[in-house]
């Protein structure tokens, strides 16, 4: 047993927590800088700083790389397939799981949208799977597990899943299903589904997929860093306890209120909540942030705007923004069981 | 042999319009490569992902930037 404990301890500090990089990092600077510059805070955010994009770069590469190589046998045009052929809450559990399987890019979401409603498939499901695409990511997860420990990370995917589940389901209950705009139900479709793929092919497509999406992270990563660093060394925790701290009533609703007006890629909104997750900021309010900030985007807003008529989108917006903050209350109700 | 490149949303999709036409040229196609760019076209062939090939009406692959190399095999093999 302690033997399993001993294993577990090395993977999660030194493989996934890259603990030997931060201390390799940390005698470079003194070296190259003298101790006085190393312990300043000044030479702590330098540390932070490089630790943290190197750690999440690293992380990050190889699991966009991994997951891709899984998601290439779950293309759209196949989830299209399955999800046809389910009804009633059991077909938006499958679309909020297949979202989180099928590798998404937003600039799919209409073409994605106009062939789901085209197949049949009612416009919750869609939505189901349109929240927790970008929302519940298997990469993110990964790196959520190695700095937040598993019960936070799956508290998160969770409730995302869920989030998509019922945020569906209400959508399609309350009507606003209907309200899509008429050239999208009304048009050709096609079955079409690629050749298989061989290894060869999928190995391509899975370092493609790496390269591309960390060129397209890089800069929200260096961003994020940047003010996980600032909240790390800068910003005094009696501020942070005030406005996002466990004390004030109103920090779920600050969270989610900074959140979703911003888009960031989910990989850049976890260096700023490891940061405010050891300020002592709850972690209701962190997920309630980092839902918020990656379940809604202005580009994919104004994509949907052109295939669903404004009241389906405005339920859209409504119901996940009150299931955040939902979220949010809940899991600051339970803090305890994580800290 | 009619070749269409799917996909006018981004830099993928155009490189793989880009990679098509080399691809095409190095198997000594004669027609030239199709770029579809309309969203609604694209739907239309069953394709919901970009960047997106279509060999002879034939969906060959969907959602991936293809190298020259791997169009090149999927010409040859649709050629016999």
């Amino acid at each position: 047993m302690t033997v399993l404990k001993a294993i577990w301890s090395f993977i999660s500090d030194q493989i996934l927590g890259m603990k030997w990089l931060q201390d390799l990092i940390a005698w470079i600077l003194k070296s190259l800088f003298g101790s006085d510059f190393a312990i300043s805070r000044i030479g702590e955010s330098v540390h932070f700083f490089i630790y943290d994009v190197i750690k999440i770069s690293f992380l990050l590469m190889v699991l966009i790389f991994i997951i891709s190589y899984v998601q290439s046998y779950f293309p759209p045009e196949r989830t299209k397939r399955i999800l046809g052929k389910y009804h009633g809450i059991g077909a938006n559990i499958l679309g909020a799981l297949l979202g989180t399987l099928t590798p998404f890019c937003s600039c799919s979401s209409i073409p994605l949208f106009i062939g789901f409603t085209r197949a049949g498939i009612p416009s919750g499901v869609t939505f189901s799977f349109l929240i927790s695409s970008p929302l519940v990511d298997l990469g993110a997860l990964i790196l959520l597990i190695s700095i937040f420990g598993f019960p936070i990370a799956i508290a998160y995917v969770v409730s995302g899943l869920i989030l998509a589940v019922i945020g569906g389901t209400l959508i399609e209950k309350s009507g606003a299903g209907n309200y899509v705009e008429d050239f999208v139900k009304s048009g050709a479709i096609s079955e079409a589904e690629q050749e298989t793929m061989t290894k060869r092919d999928r190995l391509i497509y899975a370092k493609e997929q790496m390269l591309t999406t960390y060129k397209k992270v890089v800069l929200y990563i260096l961003i994020g860093v940047a003010i996980g660093a600032l909240i790390h060394n800068w910003i005094p925790e009696a501020w942070i306890e005030a406005v996002l701290g466990t004390s004030n009533p109103f920090s779920v609703l600050i969270a989610t209120a900074i959140g979703t007006p911003i888009y960031a890629d989910i990989f850049g909104t976890i260096p700023v909540a490891e940061s405010l997750f050891t300020k002592g900021v709850g972690v209701g309010t962190i997920l309630a942030l980092m839902m918020s900030v990656t379940a809604l985007s202005l580009p994919s807003l104004v994509m949907l705007k052109k295939v669903v008529k404004p009241r389906l989108l405005a339920t859209f917006f409504g119901i996940v923004v009150v299931g955040i903050i939902l979220i949010g209350y809940l899991f600051n109700a339970i803090n305890f069981l994580f800290v | 042999m009619q070749i269409k490149a799917l996909g006018g949303c981004c830099r993928r999709s155009t490189q793989n319009y880009e990679n098509a036409v080399i691809a095409a040229q190095q198997c000594g196609i004669k027609e030239p490569v199709e770029h579809v760019k309309d969203m609604l076209d694209i739907v239309a062939l069953g394709v919901l992902a970009n960047p997106g090939l279509v060999i002879d009406g034939k969906v060959v692959s969907s959602g991936r930037l293809l190298t020259v190399d791997q169009i090149v095999e999927l010409i040859k093999k649709h050629q016999k």
